[in-house]
């Protein structure tokens, strides 16, 4: 097994505040990570900070092959999207092959083909033309999903991927994640669910502001460790003193 | 009859084949403008560049009185002065693209009114206000015409991104670092189709052909493509339709060309098929589940 993302003591924040800290560990290439914790816990940062839009306040990240900020594909739990803007469900999912066509790429028959099955594959056939705006939110999120098959990365970042979908949805999407593992993708998703997490995701990362538990799931989802993730405090402290833990490490 | 009426002014009068050019010109440059800045929310943003060039083309005018060069190089240096300082602004500090626009460009507009009125008549004034479609010379046209394809061709670099922008930011910028460049090439746009429409328009009206012909194709088009056609399309047809008004009234050519998009555009929004207001009250039983 060979590292694909490894982070070195990193802290990640906003404005000096650390919204994650001294996070060391090693994300192995193929691996299926749940990442859970409370609201706050710091699970988007650290996202980010995966994904590249946000510079470390200290410590780094090892980027292995195809790890690069700009390889992996990153599902974010608020997508800005604007959905009133007139674009079909086929043009939207083709902007995942981002990397395959940049500005100037044509579409081909290949690409084309590519397109379909990524529709096929989330259960969207036949919307190829039908506007954004006229999804529901479940087909929304399988639109989504669509897109990163289509991005075909090796690494794949999902932050709260099945909030607010219906049971069919989130199984129809947990199978494809099922896929991506089989295919020897690196996953980490964000959840909430911890039923789900426990059925399917077989290494667990228990974060609240800093790391409470990592490693196979049964070991980490305890209720003592769920316990102490509960209790870790959300808010800044606007009168926080440097960190001390720097000057040790 | 109907030739006399339609055709003949452009047979017999250069001035209204040049006019007509000029329109034609303005509608593919400013068109698909229209639709982004329509689409990102920034329709008012047009209005406000528009009088942000001022400044520039009455300092161009101030040292060379009516000429060409002199405002079009002065308009284009404000108006990308202007966006430039208010896009980097928004992307810099907290304050949003709308407010920061706001505060330059009514720096911009006081300004501009001030020089004008400080050296110009009154004609000079209502010039640069209201432009003057019918007296485009051969350096103008060409002028317009340049910067009309120099607007495609580039729309055509920055399309996706752009695209891209509107409907996914976050997506675009996990992919890749075109999304500021890209906008900052759009504000551009914007400013050059702005001086274009400022020759023939003038400053209060140059933003009419790109924002409402963009209103007018929300309301037939689902799709960004298509839409852009029917903006492209709706100006030219307006453009003419105002020429052929202007030709056999007394009305200015200006106000007649965005009197004949408004035209469209109510007639849009009455009876447009995506969303008119006729559509909405009537829609019909609906379909089978």
């Amino acid at each position: 097994m060979t590292a694909q993302l490894q982070f070195r003591n990193l802290t990640l924040g906003y404005d000096r505040h650390p919204a994650v800290h001294h996070l060391s560990g090693v994300i192995e290439q193929g691996a299926l990570i749940a990442v859970v914790g409370p609201n706050g816990a710091g699970k988007s940062t650290m996202f980010r900070g995966i994904v590249g839009m946000l510079a470390p306040l200290s410590g780094s990240i090892g980027r292995g092959a195809s790890a690069a900020a700009r390889d992996i594909a990153y599902l974010p739990q608020t997508a800005e999207i604007d959905r009133s803007f007139p674009i079909c469900v086929f043009d939207f999912v083709a902007t995942g092959l981002w990397r395959r066509t940049g500005l100037f790429g044509g579409i081909g028959a290949r690409a084309r083909d590519d397109i379909m099955r990524a529709l096929g594959a989330v259960g969207l056939t036949g919307f190829e033309s039908r506007a954004i705006g006229t999804l529901s939110g479940g087909q929304m999120q399988r639109m989504l999903f669509a897109r990163l098959v289509l991005q075909d990365a090796r690494v794949i970042v999902l932050d709260e991927p099945f909030n607010a979908i219906d049971a069919k949805t989130c199984a129809d999407l947990v199978e494809l994640v099922h896929r991506w593992h089989g295919e020897g993708r690196t996953v980490l998703a964000a959840l909430h669910d911890l039923d789900l997490v426990r059925r399917h995701f077989p290494q667990t990362l228990l974060l609240a502001r800093q790391v409470v538990a990592w490693g196979a799931t049964p070991e980490v989802m305890t209720p003592e460790n769920l316990m102490a993730a509960r209790h870790m405090s959300e808010a800044f402290d606007d009168h926080a003193a440097a960190c001390a833990a720097d000057e040790a490490a | 009859m109907l030739y006399s009426m339609l055709i003949a002014p452009f047979a017999e009068f250069e001035f209204m084949r040049r006019a007509l050019a000029g329109v034609v010109a303005l509608a593919l440059g400013g068109g698909p403008i229209g639709v982004f800045l329509m689409l990102r929310r920034m329709s008012l943003m047009g209005d406000a560049m528009a009088h942000a060039i001022l400044p520039g083309a009455a300092i161009g005018f101030l040292i060379s009185g009516v000429n060409l060069m002199a405002m079009t190089v002065g308009g284009l240096t404000a108006g990308f002065a202007v966006a430039l300082a208010a896009g980097l602004v928004a992307r810099v500090t907290e304050l949003k693209e709308d407010a920061s626009l706001a505060a330059f460009y009514l720096v911009s507009l006081a300004v501009g009114v001030t020089i004008v009125s400080l050296r110009g008549s009154n004609i000079d004034l209502l010039h640069v206000l209201f432009g003057n479609v019918l007296a485009l010379d051969d350096a103008t046209l060409m002028v317009i015409a340049f910067n009309a394809t120099v607007s495609l061709v580039t729309l055509s670099f920055i399309y996706r991104p752009l695209v891209l922008e509107c409907v996914d930011p976050l997506f675009l910028r996990s992919v890749s670092r075109a999304g500021a460049p890209a906008h900052l090439a759009f504000l551009a746009l914007v400013v050059i189709n702005l001086v274009n429409g400022f020759h023939a328009l003038g400053t209060l009206l140059a933003v009419g052909l790109m924002i409402l012909p963009a209103g007018i194709a929300r309301f037939w088009a689902r799709d960004i493509s298509r839409m852009i056609a029917i903006a492209v399309a709706s100006a030219i047809v307006a453009g003419y339709a105002g020429l052929v008004l202007s030709f056999h009234s007394r009305v200015p050519s200006g106000p007649a060309i965005i009197l004949m998009t408004a035209v469209i555009y109510v007639g849009s929004v009455l009876f447009g098929p995506v969303g008119g207001l006729v559509r909405k009250m009537f829609p019909g039983r609906h379909l089978e589940a």
